[in-house]
């Protein structure tokens, strides 16, 4: 499991930056979309890795550490997810902007001379 | 005592609930939502005070405030801390908040949407990053504060600034998630993002696992010094600095000296001399960094040509030389520094503040610069209303409050901020610059001889030092006399009383630096021992026990079934 993770998050982290560095603003908002996948992906997989453990105490499974995973990489994931979503969201609006504003989705604001 | 404790979550609820209550208020009612907005800055200034005094008072001991939000002991909830940096950088940012907010009344505010209740936002977000004793909300705070800074960029529109705001976006988008993956990194290898109990474990992590904690320490710090503008991580700052507003480019003065006050909290804790095999890790990276990004900013402010890039270009300075003085790892050097930094951070303020009310008075003659802006929009009103009118919120026209001596106001405030960014006597900048050289030489105190000679890392820094002030010199000279002195017939700009006092108000606080400069010295010489030695704050921390259950609502509780 822990290589189809780490493949996973580095896929996801190379498009996302390939698709940064392109000259399209929506290029760049879709990289940036990615790399925050491939983030949270990290952040859940530092708590280590584990196949239908609780996170939390449940009645009848003994109170150690063998039995349960850790939950603070789960709550910080969720904050990292909803703050990743607000600004992906939030930079959609200034793309926008931009886009009305130059007439051009480039993200210097204009073409580049031929 | 107890309540002075719970002042410290004050300067983080105050603004959230203003800026609540704005929203509330909606579009309308202006001047209502101005007045708000100061009197919760001018209340925020105070509370900043208040915790300042009493961290002080508190003497050496315990000099720090600890507050447990969520009552739960240190490492397992999340905690506040003040001590003597944090008090010193909520007064700062209290100082910039209620100066560029004055500014704003009298005529940005008008230029764009919910300006105060981004403002207010922008506060806390600042507040709660100088608090926070916890990796992860230092995290939260950075996204606060950069969500309404991402709003106040582009408070204004205009095509330049939207442009500038697009990178600036991007790229602290992408230092966010830098962020994330070297806390993820930091919490896989300790198992704790509380910053007291990392100075406490990272000793103790194995050899195995040290090159996996320095990777994440180092990442984390990548994410730190692009926001404190390290060469060659800082390309976005000129533009988007120089392209903002002249309330929110004062605003942002204090930003990147956010970055610099988390790569000091941090560094200090997790690698300090007592950090075993991470002691000290990272202390050339900061040295040379600092070192290159002053060489790069004073080469590029030699050819700078508006006044706000020449701000933007002399934050980079100050940045650079804060980086390279904290590298060192010196408790003298990094107490200049702190000095250095304050009063740097005022005169910049009022530098982009002035920087708007000079170009005014140009832009209005329409003389082209090479690198001018294309189209950066002036607030919605009419910069040059007709002679001796002045309109006020309600669009009457008030008489009397136009300064006549706007010319002589604007180059003797000009004067002033060239003599405090340069580091030139008599103002406090020298002072600043003055106790950094002397630290070089003298890192025991003077009289003291010191152990070794001065490293080379020491003789680039004090070249760097002397040649960045001399390149800031020729610049602001030059700019002054094409603004002041070319003799030309344009109308002197008008200036409104809120635009006057706040300039007033940072130089005055400069000169007060520069008098009484002997409390903020031995203040940041404390400051600077107290960062030295971690154990104090650890003990703080870890030490402070939640408060008890109320025996009479336990006893009920116990009652109920």
């Amino acid at each position: 499991m822990e290589e189809v993770i780490a493949i996973a998050i580095g896929v996801l982290a190379a498009s996302g930056v390939w698709l940064i560095l392109r000259p399209r603003t929506f290029q760049v908002i879709m990289g940036l979309c990615l790399l925050s996948y491939g983030v949270n992906l990290f952040i859940f997989s530092m708590g280590s890795l584990f196949i239908g453990k609780e996170p939390i105490i449940k009645d009848g499974v003994p109170q150690d550490l063998l039995h349960y995973t850790d939950p603070l990489p789960q709550a910080l994931v969720l904050t990292a997810i909803v703050i990743s979503f607000a600004m992906t969201a939030l930079f959609l609006v200034v793309l926008l902007a931009s886009r009305g504003l130059t007439g051009t989705d480039h993200v210097d604001g204009r073409e580049p001379k031929e | 005592m107890s309540w002075m404790q719970h002042l410290i979550i004050a300067p983080i609820l105050l603004p959230l609930l203003t800026a609540s209550l704005m929203l509330l208020l909606g579009e309308r009612h202006r001047p209502l939502k101005a007045r708000i907005n100061l009197i919760s800055s001018l209340l925020g200034l105070g509370i900043s005070v208040l915790l300042l005094l009493w961290v002080q008072a508190q003497g050496q001991a315990s000099s720090i405030g600890v507050y447990l939000p969520g009552n739960w002991p240190a490492p397992f909830g999340i905690v506040l801390v003040v001590d003597r940096l944090a008090a010193l950088m909520l007064v700062l940012t209290g100082i910039i908040g209620v100066s560029a907010l004055l500014f704003a009344m009298a005529r940005w505010d008008r230029a764009g949407a919910s300006f105060h209740a981004l403002f207010q936002i922008q506060l806390m977000g600042l507040y709660g990053a100088f608090l926070t004793a916890d990796l992860f909300n230092l995290f939260v705070f950075f996204e606060v504060l950069l969500a309404a800074s991402y709003g106040l960029i582009l408070h204004g529109s205009g095509r330049a600034r939207v442009s500038a705001g697009l990178h600036y976006i991007a790229i602290n988008l992408l230092a966010s998630s830098l962020f994330l993956i070297g806390a993820a990194m930091i919490y896989g290898v300790t198992g704790t993002l509380n910053m007291a109990d990392l100075a406490v474990k990272i000793p103790l992590v194995a050899e195995a696992d040290r090159g996996l904690l320095h990777a994440g320490a180092a990442i984390l710090a990548t994410a730190f010094l692009a926001k404190a503008g390290m060469w060659p991580l800082n390309f976005w700052l000129v533009p988007a600095y120089s392209s903002a507003s002249a309330p929110v480019a004062a605003m942002f003065a204090i930003m990147t000296k956010v970055g610099i006050y988390t790569v000091l909290r941090l560094w200090t804790l997790l690698f300090s001399d007592q950090a075993g095999a991470s002691a000290l890790f990272g202390g050339d990276w900061l040295i040379y960094g600092g070192l290159l990004t002053i060489a790069c900013a004073a080469l590029s402010i030699l050819k700078a040509q508006r006044l706000e890039r020449m701000a933007s270009l002399s934050i980079l300075v100050s940045a650079g030389i804060l980086l390279a003085a904290i590298g060192f790892g010196q408790a003298a050097l990094t107490a200049g520094a702190l000095f250095y930094l304050v009063s740097s951070t005022l005169a910049l303020c009022a530098l982009f503040l002035l920087a708007e009310l000079i170009e005014r008075s140009r832009s209005a003659n329409e003389l082209a610069l090479d690198d001018d802006v294309d189209s950066l929009p002036p607030p919605l009103e009419s910069l040059h209303p007709p002679k001796g009118i002045n309109l006020d919120d309600d669009l009457k026209a008030v008489v009397g409050q136009v300064i006549p001596w706007t010319m002589a106001f604007l180059g003797l405030s000009f004067i002033a901020c060239t003599l405090l960014i340069v580091g030139m006597p008599p103002l406090s900048g020298f002072i600043g610059k003055l106790s950094l050289i002397s630290a070089l030489f003298n890192p025991q105190g003077l009289g003291v001889a010191p152990a070794q000679p001065l490293p080379l890392a020491g003789w680039i820094l004090l070249v760097l030092l002397i040649l960045s002030g001399l390149a800031s010199l020729i610049a602001m000279v030059r700019v002054g006399i094409q603004r002041f002195w070319t003799p030309q017939e344009r109308p002197s700009p008008l200036l409104h009383n809120y635009e006057c006092v706040p300039i007033i108000a940072l130089i005055g606080l400069c000169v007060l630096l520069t008098l009484r400069a002997e409390p903020l010295l031995r203040y940041t010489a404390d400051t600077a021992a107290s960062l030295g030695d971690p154990q104090q704050y650890v003990m703080s921390v870890l030490g402070t026990r939640p408060v008890p259950n109320p025996p009479a609502l336990h006893a009920g509780a116990q009652v109920q079934p």
